[in-house]
């Protein structure tokens, strides 16, 4: 390396920490995020809340405020063995050469993702629009989370002063996992030859900035809301949000090297099956807190019906895209069983309270048969180089999912579906044009790819200096 | 002495394993190998994108025997690993110039 290299590293290092800690350091003034059903006079974090008025604060507290607490607690922690899920499936749909960084990636989005958003992505997303129809952007301040200790014993963040069902910290708890979530969709897009530098800066600024102003239009109670848009768990927030970026990305970046001769593509098998199928599990394990917490309470009919909804999607997404592979391809491809589970389940996360058994199945099978067709489509007429899918199972079934809120269910209308097809282009126009700006911006300055001997020694050697599988005798030392 | 080099189906190595002891040849060393002679590969599709499989795994025994018995272990090789299709391998047999006993320092046929 040398040193005007190490320099200019240094430097993309120091700018990405100056803006989080100028992040940190602004705002003097506290203001506290509400739900803007729960906007009250009470907002001001005074902290002159003594040890016995938080007994009998504790005392009084009802038990079904903590049984509803408890519940999206834990989802909040089913969400996060998403990320197990998203590192395992990615590791094994790549090949070995890329594991750690692609581990490497995944375990920096977790962090990057939960800390912008303590910092700044909440406040960003439930900034408490005065006038939801409106409600294009507002944020409300650096210091949500970061008021100290005294803030613990306010009673306006951990009791249902807050809300019925969940205190502050359990709200930003289980939110920080869904935008850290949307955030890793675009790393499987881009593995194999990303710049780790370039997708480092751009997942912080993606999920720091685009994600949240997004989720403001509609769980932030704004605009989107306000027309009656509706997205239970996120298949257009958090799924089709990341597939854009992951189709973007992926275009910008161009694909890996030797993907495409002469036109035809070139299959790149997939280097641990074992790890990916794990990783599906994983992910639809998780998915159970993702649209069972996305109730927002304990509510018993509503948490089991998304239970079912859920699991039913996703049965039906795996079977569809088993037969399909089995019908058109001669021999059934795991990898693409795999992604129908997956299909199923980003399908119904848009509407999962809203749906039947039956409206479940149907929305899981469509799902499966698109998401089969997408992959090829993607690789072979588009030539986008998408290694794990990440463009069809999220993109393309995270706007299914969204339309099907339209289509099926308690909801379906032609009037919903117009509202769900402005959803789906707002968010879908914002996200597109904020990758384009900031993945062009890199691609100019920084680059987004590795250099082509990097890329054929395999990112591990290339980025990391080090091997994921350092099984060979020669190789240890 | 000769060294003979066979190239066979993975699941036969039991089966010439078996044999060769048999024939009292007590050592040997195999190696996982990939290949093809005029078996060649065949088409399969990855979503959907077909490759062709060129190199077949196969499993490669070596042996060093004396001379005198190298035209049984040749044969011991051949009946086991037979399945009488394309792809049961090859046999190469050239010659040893030393062969050592690491442990004793033997040399020539005493250290086979």
């Amino acid at each position: 390396m040398t040193n005007s290299r190490t320099l200019w590293k240094c430097a993309h290092l120091a700018l990405l920490f100056a803006a989080m800690g100028i992040a940190a350091l602004a705002a003097p003034n506290v203001i506290v995020a509400q739900e803007a059903a729960e906007a009250t006079g009470e907002a001001s974090v005074a902290a002159e809340a003594t040890s016995e008025e938080t007994t009998t604060e504790a005392a009084a507290i009802p038990v079904e405020f903590i049984v509803h607490n408890l519940w999206i607690m834990i989802a909040g922690m089913l969400v996060f063995i998403m990320h197990l899920g998203f590192a395992t499936l990615e590791s094994g749909l790549t090949r070995s050469k890329n594991t750690v960084n692609i581990l490497f990636k995944n375990s920096m989005i977790i962090c990057i993702g939960f800390l912008t958003y303590l910092v700044m992505g909440f406040n960003l997303m439930y900034p408490g629009f005065e006038d939801a129809a409106t409600g294009y952007f507002k944020f409300a301040g650096f210091d949500f989370m970061m008021n100290g200790l005294a803030q613990a014993s306010d009673p306006s963040f951990s009791s249902p002063e807050y809300n019925p069902s969940y205190t502050a910290y359990t709200d930003f708890f289980f939110q920080a996992m869904f935008a850290a979530t949307c955030a890793t969709i675009v790393s499987g897009a881009v593995a194999g030859r990303v710049k780790l530098s370039s997708f480092l800066i751009f997942s912080t600024l993606f999920v720091a900035v685009c994600y949240p102003i997004t989720g403001s239009w509609k769980w932030g109670e704004g605009w989107l809301h306000a027309r009656g848009f509706y997205d239970f768990a996120g298949s257009t927030l958090v799924h089709s949000v990341g597939g854009w970026g992951a189709l973007v990305m992926a275009w910008l970046l161009g694909a890996r090297r030797g993907k495409y001769v002469d036109g035809r593509v070139q299959a790149i098998p997939a280097s641990n099956m074992p790890l990916a199928a794990v990783g599906v599990f994983l992910l639809w394990f998780g998915w159970f807190g993702f649209n069972g917490g996305s109730v927002l309470s304990a509510d018993p009919g509503l948490v089991s019906l998304v239970l079912v909804t859920t699991s039913t999607a996703a049965s039906a997404g795996g079977l569809a895209a088993a037969i399909t592979s089995w019908i058109h391809g001669g021999k059934p491809d795991l990898s693409m069983a795999l992604n129908g589970i997956l299909a199923g389940l980003v399908g119904i996360t848009a509407g999962a309270d809203q749906m039947s058994g039956l409206d479940a199945l149907l929305i899981g099978l469509i799902a499966g048969v698109l998401v089969y067709f997408s992959v090829i489509f993607v690789d072979a007429v588009l030539k986008i180089d998408d290694p794990v899918g990440a463009v069809s199972v999220h993109l393309v079934c995270g706007i299914w999912g969204t339309l099907a809120v339209g289509l099926f269910g308690a909801m379906q209308g032609p009037e919903q579906l117009v509202n769900q097809l402005t959803g789906i282009g707002a968010i879908g126009g914002f996200t597109v044009v904020f990758c384009l700006v900031v993945g062009s911006a890199l691609k100019v300055t920084m680059g987004l790819r590795v250099s082509p001997e990097e890329e054929e020694k395999g990112l591990d050697i290339g980025e990391h200096g080090m091997e994921a599988y350092a099984l060979s005798p020669t190789r240890m030392h | 002495m000769k060294k003979i080099e066979a190239i066979i189906r993975h699941f036969k190595l039991d089966e010439v394993k078996t044999a060769l002891l048999l024939a009292k040849i007590d050592g040997m060393t195999v190696s996982e190998v990939r290949g093809f002679g005029r078996q060649k590969g065949h088409k399969e599709t990855y979503r959907g994108a077909e490759y062709t499989v060129d190199f077949l795994p196969k499993i490669k025994l070596e042996i060093v025997v004396a001379d005198g018995t190298a035209d049984a272990a040749i044969k011991a090789i051949v009946d086991a690993a037979q399945t009488g299709n394309v792809g049961d391998g090859k046999i190469f047999v050239t010659n040893i110039d030393q062969v050592t006993r690491i442990r004793t320092g033997e040399t020539g046929d005493e250290a086979l």
